[in-house]
């Protein structure tokens, strides 16, 4: 960014939207906007809580737990559909349905599927994320050069080495961003999910911060969960660098 | 279709009696198009045979036929006196646009042939770091495919193939993305590689010079449906100066005869 022909770093732009925050709140115009000093006050005192400690837990568990499933499903299922044509056909139009749609409106019908608990919360972090995964999987399984297959071929690969050996690590790139835009789509998942629920992990802590009108710790919460989502994306997109030097090569 | 065989002028010779590769009564067709009509031909053993022709020809479905990459609509393919319909490890395939695995190594791409057929690691390493040194790319073993030029490239895919030990090389347009200097530079190792590596090449090329530069033996093929039009074998003494040859008064000829032969099929 450049201002009056001053280079200025990116982060300065949030400490501009920050001190704005800091004067809104100190004119006290709304309950909802306490002073940004506050919201750190309580993002401080918060993480110490037990209670936000322990919704950390079951919220980060959950949310692992349905990642993995999602990867584990969502994979094999997109390398099967850029492989196989029938198998594209078949499910091709429901991922696609599925990827665009408002899933928060399905949330409810997994709470009378599963009930109450973590199991609705996982499966919100599995309908949010495996679409995405599906997809880009399958993009890029079809972009693999087909050279490379025959050269698999023509050398007496076994399918499974086709698989193992190529195919998998053709598709890597693309495969690690669906996992990343997936990972993003399942901190949508579990929060909405918590919420909907209202009574599991960072659902419950929030229900109880808006209902007393704990705007500070509200935000803090908030703001937490939003470094958290950047964060893992950010580790991902690191990762995703480290095999990109072969992507151009293809 | 043996009568689709023009057979004239000094370069004729007669029917090899070893051959490695017998093709029999081949025909493809992609659809509506007929891109091969009974083809019938015999590769010699340890010999460089190119297939030339203009695009269309189907001069590198042929290739693929006899790689067994492709499935012919009829006829036959024979190596060694044995019918093939697949893959096999008597046969090793060179790329057009190399085929290597960007995320490998040359030495792990060179010894990917091996690899896949379960060599153990030591094993296959050593023989792959010997063609590395053959096809002139030793020092490179740990670069990766990006790092290295298009020619170099194409190295990594020949020293693949010849790692394999198949009996024949099947190389389809292997410097179309290789730039002119290195293509030169590569034909000429191709020539010395042919006299110590003692196997058959197939090279498929729309380059008249190229072929005739490197071949024992040209097959031209004509386009739509690809049938064979002419065989040709220069006789070229390519133990001389490879610069030499291109001055060459026989090598000028041949070149200008196969061009007369092509110019019909130019639009």
């Amino acid at each position: 960014m450049t201002i009056f022909g001053y280079r200025i770093p990116m982060m300065a732009s949030l400490l501009v939207w920050c001190v704005a925050w800091e004067i809104v709140g100190r004119l006290d115009l709304m309950i909802m906007v306490p002073p940004f000093s506050e919201v750190l006050r309580a993002a401080v005192d918060l993480v110490q809580t037990p209670s936000w400690q322990s919704a950390t837990v079951t919220t980060l568990r959950a949310f692992a737990i349905g990642m993995a499933l999602s990867i584990v499903v969502g994979v094999p299922l997109g390398i099967l559909m850029g492989r196989i044509k029938l198998a594209d056909e078949l499910l091709g139009m429901w991922v696609s349905i599925f990827s665009s749609a408002p899933l928060s409106a399905l949330v409810p019908v997994l709470m009378i599927l599963f009930g109450f608990g973590e199991k609705t919360i996982i499966a919100a972090v599995f309908l949010f994320a495996i679409w995405i995964i599906v997809l880009d999987t399958r993009a890029g399984v079809r972009h693999i050069s087909p050279s490379l297959i025959e050269m698999a071929k023509s050398y007496g690969a076994t399918k499974r080495a086709l698989y193992v050996k190529i195919i998998l690590w053709a598709a890597l790139p693309e495969i690690l961003a669906g996992i990343r835009l997936g990972l993003i789509r399942g901190v949508k998942g579990v929060v909405i999910g918590q919420l909907l629920v209202a009574i599991v992990g960072y659902g419950a802590l929030f229900e109880t911060f808006s209902r007393n009108f704990r705007m500070a710790e509200f935000w803090a919460l908030t703001i937490i969960l939003f470094a958290f989502a950047l964060l893992i994306s950010e580790l991902i997109e690191r990762l995703e660098a480290k095999v990109e030097f072969y992507a151009g090569a293809r | 279709m043996r009568n689709a065989t023009l057979r004239k002028g000094p370069t004729l010779m007669p029917e090899p009696v070893d051959a490695i590769v017998e093709v029999r009564g081949v025909s493809k067709s992609y659809g509506n198009v007929e891109a091969l009509r009974g083809i019938d031909l015999d590769f010699p053993r340890g010999k460089l045979t190119s297939l030339l022709g203009p695009s269309g020809c189907g001069k590198t479905t042929l290739l693929k036929i006899i790689a067994g990459l492709v499935n012919a609509d009829a006829g036959t393919i024979s190596v060694n006196g044995r019918t093939v319909s697949k893959p096999g490890p008597e046969r090793a395939f060179v790329f057009q646009d190399f085929a290597l695995l960007p995320w490998a190594t040359v030495l792990r791409n060179v010894a990917f042939g091996l690899e896949l057929r379960g060599k153990a690691a030591a094993e296959r390493e050593k023989i792959a770091r010997h063609y590395i040194g053959e096809v002139g790319l030793a020092g490179f073993e740990d670069k990766y495919p990006h790092e290295l030029s298009g020619g170099m490239r194409q190295r990594v895919g020949l020293a693949r193939a010849l790692s394999v030990d198949a009996d024949v090389l099947l190389l389809d347009e292997p410097f179309s993305a290789v730039d002119e200097q290195n293509r030169r530079k590569f034909q000429e190792d191709l020539i010395r590689l042919r006299t110590t590596q003692n196997k058959t090449f197939i090279f498929v090329t729309h380059s008249i010079e190229e072929a005739v530069y490197i071949s024992d033996r040209i097959v031209l093929l004509s386009p739509r449906p690809g049938r064979i039009s002419q065989i040709i074998e220069p006789e070229i003494d390519r133990s001389v100066d490879p610069d030499r040859i291109h001055r060459d008064k026989h090598y000028l000829d041949t070149v200008e005869e196969i061009w007369q032969g092509l110019k019909q099929y130019v639009d």
